[in-house]
């Protein structure tokens, strides 16, 4: 299989399920589901260029879909500005921001990378929680309707907000889909893959490592920080939470757990981890218990996540 | 199709409850903060939901229906808790919703329940959450301006009008910093000092310092729950303060006092409700009954003491109850009208008495402002 | 003049309990290359198994006693189930499986003890002590005087015994170590109990002053991977004065500057260090193999 079809392969794929899952939802809440699950895949997706190709770590990414949320929030109210138009404004602020930090942080290994990303990612929340009278502190801040819905109800088209964001989230899904196959593809997709092998190897065949680190710590930015801003958009609220550690961690463990290569890998950890809270409401006194354990005992027998593990043992029967 | 998809569903989902059947029972829905950095709020909240429906069940229901209660932990995010409001709405098909442990949680919850016209009853204490007033939207505790402003008027009381503040960063704390520095300009109180804290520090001598080497202080107040205030109230004593201190409502438990020790919380004020005093209550107080009774229950099934918190879920579970039992349906727009015509009711927080133009129902009386001595409480007023 | 040295006491207090933290950071990290951010709830474990071992009428010298032992066997499971099977892993995974067991451990101990605070009563009572007008908690003393100690342990175990310098060879060359007669299971066994009981330790001294609940060790290690990476990660040295050096910048900036900005000007500050020190102020530079 070429790389080409397999990337239409995916694409096609994730399409047909966006698509097909709406026709055996028994209620308007699994809408709202999915679009949960659309939402933290797609930034889950940038993460998976970081990570899985760039083989950089950071656990300070919510900062970036902290800014991305805010931005939708405050610039509406305070510049005027349409809430669409603000989730690009966000996005712009995001890879600027990341651009600017990317180059002193990214020079960081390790560990090291770690506590400087989870650094940053504090700052943003801690800025958040504090400028009250801006952001309205710890109680969050409302957020404008995007306006699209009445618009769509005056063409003759009724859907209810559940559905509308679905689609939303699942077309976003789908752009950011599409980008990274593309961008995996790429002569920098293939240099970037190098970094992730050796470093001082990718620099000896002429790869500009700097460069292309960077490079793929802003596009995550813009990633994360779109899946902010439409987390804030469907959710008309937004508080500081968005930008905290957890939400942070909560990402890369759906990156990883997927299997951090991978674009539809990222889909399936989103999804899972999504789920999992949804599921364990009855036993909710456990939930925590049951989440701490699937993430060790994935992790223990499929190091490089769900989705390559399957993979191989499906093709290793096909052989 | 249709069924078999739903089963497979519910199945999947881990839900209970099936749509469909029979409809002799009263669906109740609740979505609070039993875990996470709310979970000081949202665990006795839930402990008492959960105790009062099985009360109203083992004794007949309301007008002979079970209530069927499904219960969320949102862990204090907003996003979960707007997810739970969706499927509490949309997939359990609740006639009410009680919940929302913080105001953040709150407000995720408020936009779905206004939406679809569910009536909400919130444990929130952001004046927001009521002000503007929307249809189906109610709220137990008093608001935090009003702790401010019983506050303030004790302070007045004993000649205080320049005060410094600490408060926890926390969303209690910002909130109820927030909210007293708007109204002290209107109480005739000035705030010289304003210092904060995170919610997790372990030492708070530097900002008390600052407090304390600022001219003209003549009380300090410290809004905040969890161990902050501990804190706070511990290193208070360890700098040799002579001034009064000033707790909030969010401290108002038994375990504060355990907490910081007796030594150092000995004479600091704060507002409270009857609940926390149940046994000061003269006999013939109207809020007497509901506080001993609901007070004893508690303890003999958890073997803690409810706190102030807990109330507020129990007095939000009793107005439904009583709503219901008035309106004589299940149809959630009659048990919005039913709760807007309640009219002096008695719970462990204050007296309810709704209106069209107010949703919280309560005013200054039903805080008591309180002292503690010898290691208890000592009523002021 | 007494204000700066309020200020510095505070510092040292809340500097002493990070380095105490990040001190258990670094008996694992030297023997694995694993960053055990499941470190804050050993810290945990340690306050609340005394809490309720004391309750329950055990005197306290034997209770936290009881809680290091505990503690430290947690810390052996750790190892052999969770940390030893995914020994090839890369180290993101290592990190997804310690927060998974971070959170594991806090659902049990939530389900195992309860969700209140506790406090346990302090070694020495609640006199402050005065000095020229600042004062200072007698268990702000013990825990400074923990830190101490366990530097000191700790620095003596990796430069005067032979296990010591076995924990080191195994973190360099794991292979070469076993190539000459190091038992590396043992040793891996060995360091994740001993940082599980430093970090139990840890939990027994600061629950005085800072209380306990099941949900305190997140904040913990947040603060003392943070402490540990300052001063440079596998070093005590830098862990002792990683924590005592965030701690006085936090009291310094609440004192003299903003209260609300403490923990940002912290961050910052680690950021900065970084930037101009990649590995910490102690760290030595790895090289990379190709």
């Amino acid at each position: 299989m070429t790389a080409a079809r397999g990337k239409w392969l995916q694409l096609a794929v994730l399409a047909i399920v966006i698509a097909a899952l709406p026709l055996i939802f028994p209620s308007g809440y699994y809408y709202r589901v999915g679009a949960l699950i659309f939402v933290n895949a797609l930034s889950v997706v940038g993460l998976v260029i970081l990570i899985g190709l760039a083989g950089q770590i950071s656990l300070g990414h919510a900062g970036f879909a902290g800014i991305g949320a805010y931005a939708c929030a405050l610039a509406p109210a305070h510049l005027g500005l349409h809430p669409g138009l603000a989730l690009v404004l966000g996005a712009v602020v995001s890879g600027l921001l990341a651009l600017l930090i990317g180059r002193p942080i990214l020079r960081l290994k390790g560990y090291y990378l770690a506590v400087a990303t989870l650094g940053f990612g504090i700052l943003v929340s801690m800025v958040l929680t504090n400028e009250r009278a801006l952001t309205g502190g710890p109680d969050g801040m409302a957020v404008e309707d995007i306006g699209l819905r009445p618009l769509l109800r005056d063409l003759g088209w009724r859907i209810s907000g559940g559905e509308f964001w679905y689609g939303i989230s699942g077309i976003a899904l789908l752009i950011g889909a599409w980008m990274a196959l593309n961008l995996l593809d790429s002569p920098t997709g293939r240099a970037m893959r190098a970094l992730h092998g050796s470093e001082v190897a990718a620099s000896t065949v002429g790869i500009d490592v700097a460069r292309q680190k960077l490079r793929a710590f802003v596009i995550s930015a813009v990633y994360a920080s779109v899946a902010g801003s439409l987390l804030a958009l469907q959710n008309g609220f937004v508080t500081p939470d968005i930008a905290g550690f957890m939400h942070s961690i909560e990402m890369v463990t759906m990156a990883v757990l997927g299997g951090v290569g991978s674009v539809i890998g990222a889909v399936l950890g989103a999804a899972i981890l999504t789920l999992l809270p949804q599921v364990l409401t009855v036993f909710a006194e456990y939930e925590q218990l049951v989440l701490g354990a699937v993430m060790i005992i994935v992790m223990i027998f499929m190091p490089q996540g769900l989705l390559p593990s399957i993979m191989r043992r499906i093709r290793g029967r096909g052989e | 199709m249709k069924t078999t998809t739903r089963t497979a569903f519910a199945v999947l989902l881990g839900m209970g409850a099936l749509s469909g059947a029979a409809q002799a029972e009263i669906r109740l829905g609740a979505s609070v903060s039993a875990t996470g950095p709310a979970a000081f709020l949202g665990d006795p909240e839930a402990k008492t939901i959960e105790m009062m429906v099985e009360e109203i069940n083992a004794g007949g229901g309301i007008d002979g229906e079970e209530i069927v209660l499904t219960l969320y932990d949102d862990g204090g995010d907003p996003n979960k808790a707007r997810t739970f409001a969706t499927r509490l709405i949309e997939d359990d098909e609740v006639v009410a919703i009680i919940g929302g442990s913080t105001t953040g949680t709150t407000i995720s919850i408020l936009d779905m329940a206004e939406d679809e016209g569910i009536p909400f009853i919130s444990l929130a204490g952001a004046i927001s959450i009521v002000d503007p007033v929307r249809e189906y939207v109610f709220k137990t505790p008093h608001t935090d301006r009003m702790a401010c402003e019983k506050i303030f008027t004790d302070m007045k009381a004993q000649d205080i009008t320049k005060i410094g503040m600490i408060s926890g960063t926390d969303g209690f704390g910002a909130s109820m910093q927030a909210e007293c520095k708007e109204v002290a300009g209107d109480q005739g109180i000035e705030i010289l000092a304003d210092e904060t804290y995170g919610p997790q520090d372990a030492d708070m001598t530097p900002q008390l310092t600052r407090i304390r080497d600022t001219e003209g202080v003549q009380a300090v107040l410290n809004p905040g729950f969890g161990q902050g205030p501990a804190i706070v109230t511990r290193n208070y004593a360890q700098l040799g303060f002579e001034i009064p201190m000033y707790q909030s409502h969010g401290v108002a438990s038994n375990a504060f006092i355990e907490l910081t020790g007796k030594d150092a919380a000995e004479g600091i004020r704060l507002p409270g409700t009857a609940l926390l005093i149940g046994d000061l209550l003269a006999e013939d107080d109207p809020q007497y009954k509901v506080v001993t009774e609901y007070t004893a229950a508690y303890q003999a099934k958890y073997n803690e003491e409810p706190s102030t918190f807990a109330g507020y879920a129990h007095d939000a579970v009793a107005l439904l109850a009583d709503a219901i039992a008035r309106a004589g349906s299940t149809e959630p727009d009659a048990i919005r009208d039913a709760l807007e015509e309640t009219s002096g009711f008695v719970g462990t927080t204050g007296t309810y008495s709704f209106t069209p133009e107010d949703h919280l129902g309560l005013d200054l009386s039903a805080f008591r402002m309180l002292e503690i001595a010898d290691g208890g409480w000592k009523q002021l007023d | 003049m007494d204000a700066l040295l309020q200020f510095i006491f505070s510092g040292m207090t809340v500097g002493a309990v990070y380095a105490l933290v990040a001190l258990g950071f670094t008996i694992i990290y030297n023997a694995s290359d694993v960053v055990n951010f499941a470190q804050g709830e050993f810290v945990m474990l340690g306050g609340m198994i005394t809490v309720f071992a004391h309750q329950a009428g055990m005197p306290l010298p034997l209770a936290a006693a009881m809680a290091v032992v505990a503690a430290a066997g947690g810390g052996v499971a750790l190892n052999r189930l969770a940390i030893e099977p995914a020994r090839s892993a890369p180290v993101v995974s290592l990190i997804i499986i310690t927060i998974g067991a971070s959170i594991l451990i806090r659902g049990a101990a939530r389900l195992i003890f309860d969700k209140q605070l506790h406090r346990l009563p302090s070694f020495s009572g609640d006199t402050p002590i005065r000095i020229m007008g600042a004062t200072i908690l007698p268990q702000s003393l013990w825990v400074m005087g923990g830190a101490v100690a366990v530097f000191i342990g700790l620095w003596l175990f990796f430069s005067r015994t032979l296990t010591g310098k076995a924990v080191l060879a195994t973190a360099n060359n794991r292979i070469a170590a076993q190539l000459v007669g190091i038992n590396t299971r043992w040793i891996m066994t060995l360091s994740f109990g001993l940082s599980a009981a430093i970090g139990a330790l840890a939990g027994v001294l600061v629950t005085p002053i800072t209380l306990v609940s099941y949900d305190v060790g997140v904040a913990l290690a947040l603060k003392g991977f943070a402490a540990a990476m300052l001063g440079g990660m596998g070093n005590p040295r830098g862990a002792l004065l990683g924590g005592i050096l965030l701690g006085l910048l936090e009291s310094m900036t609440a004192g003299y500057l903003s209260s609300q900005y403490k923990d940002a000007v912290a961050f910052i500050v680690i950021l900065a260090v970084l930037f101009v020190m990649p590995q910490g102020i102690f760290g030595k530079k790895p090289v990379e193999r190709v």
